[in-house]
């Protein structure tokens, strides 16, 4: 590219900048991508142990069990979404930046997506063949843990601008997020169970779509809202 | 108009319009209120169905539409004053939450008692008025936790507007969710869909509680906002003046 | 009267939800004056600490 000085940013590579940015962090610290993995298989292991190894108990509580560790999971790494550019200062870099906040917000939930709720995906199906679901329903587990940890991502990343400069901010970003993400979680298990049980689960994996779109058209205003107020 | 809203966000202005606003809500309200139980209680006859056990709808129909108008409010509010930096829409904000915390608690208890004889049960999870309640509640908290661990009263002010109103925008979807997710198991709900038109002896009371519980929600509301005015505003020479005068100062 | 009061069995969740209705109101009204009050008391201190110095 000869004339690249000359070429104005845009949108998209405030976005992709940012984007790469965080992978690249994320490369060079994989125990941030892998605890909240392991955190997830280990909650997934808990439930058998606290049951009983009944294969029938199992299967009918898998989607709820693979849901909610998938749920915490999320949680657990949205407080460090913004924590670490909030004390290297990189945070406000980005406040002053010429780019839109939105974009930037959107392209480090887009990060925190692929690094934590995509992976999230992948694993699924090892703990779900454990759980004895059959291949059927395996495959929509993955599907609405897809468009739920986009939808999880993207609300995570409200809360944790809002309390990203706070002292014990980590259970507050519980309190916050987990009533904001019950909607998820119902469609999500819901979808699964119903799909288990044979009926039909098409309404249920509109649902998670249109929630993931609505999420992905309103989410990034409100995040890039609550960072600015955070870094007032 | 313009001029009239603006002389309403006026702090000292608003101070004394609410003083005497008070009154007039909290009295006809309390009215409405004891008309409305005794009547509800001792007027409406039994209905055919739940018998006696339905006169709990009287407190428990009004404390479930304030839990929601006053998130609504809430929300409303901090989106004013997110926009046009209002710091009295703030102020609001901050006084609907606990009132709409304390309606919230009134309807999941006074729901979870009736259910007690209909259902058998204390808490049926499959119903999804209650089931919303209780996740209206977990928003208040959330809401309030928030507000309390920002020191700083206009940052707390902006950053719980912003919650407010995302949670405003995810009430619905709640609502609908649960709705969605009760409707495969068998549930009854508290009120009748479709049913037979309740007689007018039954429905003047509820319409009366209803009015009664706005009225004093809106003088408390008031109450509320009046402190809060006054601590923000604690500096200004009208706070002054108005520790300084004597007399009608409460 | 009795029988009024009885509710035709459910008088105990009958009465226990008005009286919780009750208190919650109570309750709210007491708040918000005490706030009030509170409020009131703090300015009130710090202002009259101002004048007397002056």
């Amino acid at each position: 590219m000869k004339n690249g000085s000359a070429r104005t940013p845009g949108l998209l590579d405030g976005f992709v900048a940012t984007l790469r940015r965080d992978l690249l962090l994320a490369w060079k610290r994989p125990g941030d991508v892998l605890n909240p993995l392991f955190f997830f298989a280990m909650v997934c292991t808990l439930f058998p142990l606290a049951t009983g190894p009944s294969v029938q108990q199992l299967q009918f509580a898998a989607p709820g069990v693979l849901w909610v560790a998938a749920l915490l999971a999320m949680l657990l790494s949205l407080n460090s979404l913004f924590l670490a550019d909030h004390e290297d200062g990189s945070l406000e870099q980005l406040l002053v930046s010429p780019q839109p906040l939105v974009v930037l917000a959107l392209g480090k939930t887009f990060a925190h997506w692929l690094t934590n709720g995509l992976p999230l995906v992948v694993l699924s199906p090892l703990v779900a063949v454990a759980f004895r679901l059959p291949g059927a329903t395996i495959q929509v587990l993955m599907l609405t843990l897809l468009l739920g940890t986009i939808s999880l991502s993207l609300i995570g990343s409200i809360g944790a601008a809002l309390t990203v400069g706070l002292h014990r901010g980590t259970a507050l970003l519980s309190l916050l997020v987990l009533p904001l993400a019950m909607p998820v979680l119902i469609f999500g298990t819901r979808t699964v169970s119903l799909a288990a049980a044979g009926d039909g689960y098409a309404a249920g994996v509109l649902a998670l779509a249109a929630y993931a779109l609505g999420a992905l058209s309103l989410a990034p205003y409100a995040t890039a809202a609550a960072l600015r107020v955070s870094n007032e | 108009m313009w001029k009239w809203f603006h002389q309403l966000a006026s702090p000292p202005h608003f101070f004394r319009l609410a003083s005497v606003l008070i009154p007039w809500l909290a009295w006809p309200g309390y009215a409405l209120i004891a008309y409305g139980t005794f009547a509800g209680l001792f007027v409406a006859p039994p209905d055919y169905q739940q018998s006696d056990a339905f006169r709990i709808i009287y407190v428990h129909v009004p404390a479930a539409y304030l839990s929601m108008m006053a998130y609504m409010i809430m929300a409303i509010a901090g989106g004013i004053g997110l926009i046009w930096r209002m710091k009295l829409a703030h102020a609001v904000a901050a006084s609907a939450a606990p009132i709409g915390a304390s309606f919230t608690f009134l309807a999941l208890a006074s729901g979870s008692v009736w259910g007690r004889p209909m259902w058998g049960t204390w808490w049926e999870w499959g119903d999804p008025r209650l089931m919303s309640e209780l996740l209206m509640l977990f928003l208040y908290i959330g809401y309030m936790a928030l507000r309390s661990a920002i020191d700083d009263t206009t940052k707390a002010d902006k950053a719980s507007a912003v919650l407010a109103l995302v949670g405003a925008v995810n009430v619905p979807v709640i609502h609908y969710s649960v709705e969605w997710w009760s409707s495969l198991h068998q549930g009854a709900t508290l009120i009748r869909e479709g049913g037979p038109a309740m007689d007018a002896a039954m429905l003047y009371p509820l319409l009366a509680n209803i009015l009664g519980f706005s009225l004093v929600f809106g003088a408390l509301l008031l109450r509320r906002v009046r402190s809060e005015v006054l601590r923000r505003e604690g500096r200004t020479r009208w706070v002054r003046e108005l520790v300084l005068a004597p007399g009608d100062s409460a | 009267m009795t029988e009024t009061l009885g509710m035709s069995g459910y008088g105990i969740y009958v009465w226990s939800t008005f009286a919780l209705t009750a208190t919650v109101l109570v309750y709210n009204e007491w708040a918000a004056r005490r706030r009030f009050r509170s409020v009131y008391r703090d300015i009130e201190v710090r202002i009259k600490a101002l004048e007397n110095r002056s």
